[in-house]
């Protein structure tokens, strides 16, 4: 294989994987705080959808994200308010927000199918792109990418290191606890639930502004889900998050390199693939950890009068 | 104002709470009619009165019941017993799949055998796509939700496949379409006039049979259990595999029926756009209907009027189809929004001073 081409792979890889690894850090970020939010999707489309409006109706890149990354955020309110103040299962919660997302965003979007934009252009950091096998793949996409690397090593950081990280976390494993010690359980969990749903809005503003920079009805395809599958696969841990964005990313665009050696296969038959990958990843998680890695409050509702 | 866990579930509001989330489901339609420009008033006549106000209409309802409420059916005992399946989209695609192959085996073959061939296909399709689920849950401990979505994505992934490969009709002019299903093997239609064919009598007589199961038997009584405390289904020396095995393999084998009453009835033939979305709908069914058959019944007719509402304003009023996703998910969340009130009050701390009227006596409290 010459070198180019594992470039070029490297670098599909990556550009792959950032939707993925956006949602995922947001839903993770919630999920340490013991929301299970399955609105994932729902949320993914709504960010790509008004992105890609916001971007043609005032040609401005930087605010079709903006607006993307709070449209996510703006159906995510929904989410926790029903699942949170009202103490709805979060399950269907999670489910009626994907159905309601995937409803409004092709409603709002309808009249946008089949218009197209320039995407979002790379930008080569100079010097860094240059280096040989993965200058490209890291160095040489858009801003889009770096953000989410941005976000990666901010979140990293937050749950490593800082007070905050832990606050976090104990709200996800012990809430009675933490609101005994006096933090506001469910303050945190909703800012943790409004952040998972500016994530899964920026992942969509990638989606329609820089991957394919076009609008279409079910644009995610399933992705939010498959985000969903990377956060048990990563057994909560954000290094392991970033890690299986890429090997997904990887595992989406496989189907690029038989089709370049020459097999021919059905395109809707390697569309599955990535689906597939999940489903085995999952199974193979599963034998190695069970549930045993999740936030122990994961799912269940709080209240503190009770 | 304040919200207090009350001593008691209520009953009332578990059948309010359901009427509620239809008020303000319209509410918020009218809303939306507004802001969009449209005369809320004849905007909600005609998604919600004018489709089912003649004949036709009422049949077109029925047309979109049948694989709601066969769906539901299956659904409602996973839910019960706490089987997440979300998967019944996908059985519904890849039984479609399934007895569509089958259907074109038989186009030239005649028979009293020939339909229900077709359906037993599209059963044991649809137990087999549920059984993958099935096996990873029992054997791997997967999680089926995300494990019956993406299963969902290649159920229609195959489906796309066929009819774009090995299923698309020669004589189609290259449209991705299966060649059209020869008379005999469409379902018998209730009447020469309508699209309803006699499904709709196996989701009822299958309505029925879960009725009977749920109420009656012993197996209603430990999916009850296994739904309640998995532990004690242990205790109990239920085995808690084979009872996961029979409700996704019973969902599976409702979903596929359904996929058969679609496409050997109204469609009559394999499309690729046959994911109208029924399997994630029977979820919303299922939860309104309260998991009891005659809640199933009256929400399946409900969500039913979204789907023909929905094509009733697109084709008045030119809006997109996609209204019927908005309507079914503002119908859930404000479902799940109203529920609250089951378990808990609203509170105005004004009018509550008297001490003796929401103090639980020790006695009562049955949480």
């Amino acid at each position: 294989m010459d070198i180019t081409l594992i470039e070029n792979v490297l670098f599909a890889t990556v550009r792959t994987a950032t939707p993925l690894l956006l949602v995922a850090l947001g839903a993770m970020m919630s999920e340490r705080a013991g929301v299970l939010n399955l609105g994932q999707e729902g949320m993914v489309l709504m960010g790509a959808a008004v992105a890609f409006m916001a971007s043609y109706v005032t040609s401005h890149m930087g605010l079709g994200v903006l607006a993307g990354a709070f449209a996510g955020m703006l159906v995510s309110v929904l989410f926790a308010f029903v699942a949170l103040n009202l103490m709805a299962n979060q399950v269907a919660t999670g489910l009626a927000l994907t159905i309601f997302g995937t409803g409004l965003s092709a409603f709002i979007g309808a009249d946008y199918v089949g218009y197209s934009m320039i995407g979002l252009a790379p930008v080569e950091l100079p010097l860094l792109s240059s280096i040989p096998l993965i200058g490209k793949a890291l160095f040489a996409q858009d801003v889009l990418v770096y953000l989410a690397f941005g976000l990666f090593g901010l979140l990293w950081w937050v749950m490593r290191g800082t007070r905050l990280g832990l606050i976090i976390r104990s709200v996800g494993e012990n809430p009675e606890a933490s609101h005994a010690l006096g933090y506001p359980v469910l303050k945190i969990r909703y800012v943790a639930v409004l952040f998972g749903g500016a994530m899964a809005g920026l992942a969509g503003a990638y989606l329609s502004l820089a991957y394919t920079p076009m609008w279409s009805e079910g644009i995610a395809a399933g992705r939010g889900w498959i985000a969903l599958a990377l956060v048990v696969f990563a057994s909560w841990r954000i290094t392991r998050v970033l890690l299986g964005a890429w090997l997904f990313g990887f595992a989406s665009i496989l189907h690029l390199l038989l089709q370049g050696s020459g097999y021919s296969i059905s395109p809707n038959l390697l569309a599955m693939l990535p689906y597939v990958v999940t489903i085995v990843v999952l199974v193979m998680m599963q034998r190695k950890h069970g549930q045993s890695d999740a936030p122990r409050s994961l799912g269940q509702p709080f209240s503190s009068s009770r | 104002m304040r919200i207090e866990k009350r001593v008691q579930s209520s009953k009332h509001m578990i059948y309010l709470s359901p009427v509620l989330a239809v008020v303000l489901t319209l509410l918020a339609g009218a809303a939306l009619f507004q802001l969009l420009g449209h005369p809320p008033g004849e905007s909600l006549y005609n998604y919600f009165i004018n489709p089912v106000s003649d004949m036709y209409g009422l049949t077109e309802l029925l047309v979109k019941v049948t694989p709601l409420l066969l769906c539901a059916i299956g659904l409602t005992l996973c839910f019960k017993g706490q089987v997440w399946n979300i998967g019944a989209e996908g059985q519904f695609l890849f039984a479609a799949l399934m007895a569509g192959m089958v259907t074109l085996e038989l186009a030239d073959v005649e028979g009293f055998w020939v339909i229900p061939v077709i359906l037993l296909s599209g059963a044991l399709a649809g137990m087999a796509w549920a059984g993958v689920t099935a096996v990873l849950k029992t054997k791997f401990g997967a999680n089926e939700i995300l494990t019956t979505i993406m299963l969902n994505y290649v159920a229609l992934n195959l489906l796309l496949w066929g009819v774009h490969g090995p299923l698309k009709d020669p004589d189609g002019y290259n449209f991705p379409e299966s060649a059209l299903f020869s008379e005999h093997t469409l379902l018998p239609l209730l009447s020469e006039d309508y699209r309803v064919t006699a499904a709709i009598f196996i989701a009822l007589f299958m309505l029925a049979v879960v009725w009977f199961l749920l109420s009656k038997t012993l197996f209603g009584f430990q999916i009850r259990v296994l739904g309640e405390s998995a532990s004690a289904a242990k205790f109990a020396g239920f085995n808690q595999h084979r009872l996961i095995w029979l409700l996704l393999l019973f969902s599976g084998a409702m979903a596929g029926i359904a996929a058969v009453s679609e496409i050997n009835g109204p469609v009559g033939q394999l499309i690729p756009t046959l994911n109208l979305g029924y399997g994630y709908a029977a979820i919303i069914v299922v939860f309104m209907g309260r998991m009891h058959p005659l809640g199933i019944l009256l929400a399946s007719i409900l969500l039913g009027l979204t789907y023909v509402g929905g094509e009733m304003v697109q084709i008045e009023q030119g809006m997109p189809k996609s209204i019927i996703g908005l309507f079914q998910g503002m119908l859930l969340f404000f479902l799940l929004a109203c529920d609250l009130f089951i378990h808990y009050r609203v509170v105005f701390d004004r009018w509550s001073t008297s001490p003796t009227m929401h103090t639980p006596t020790s006695t009562k409290v049955a949480e």
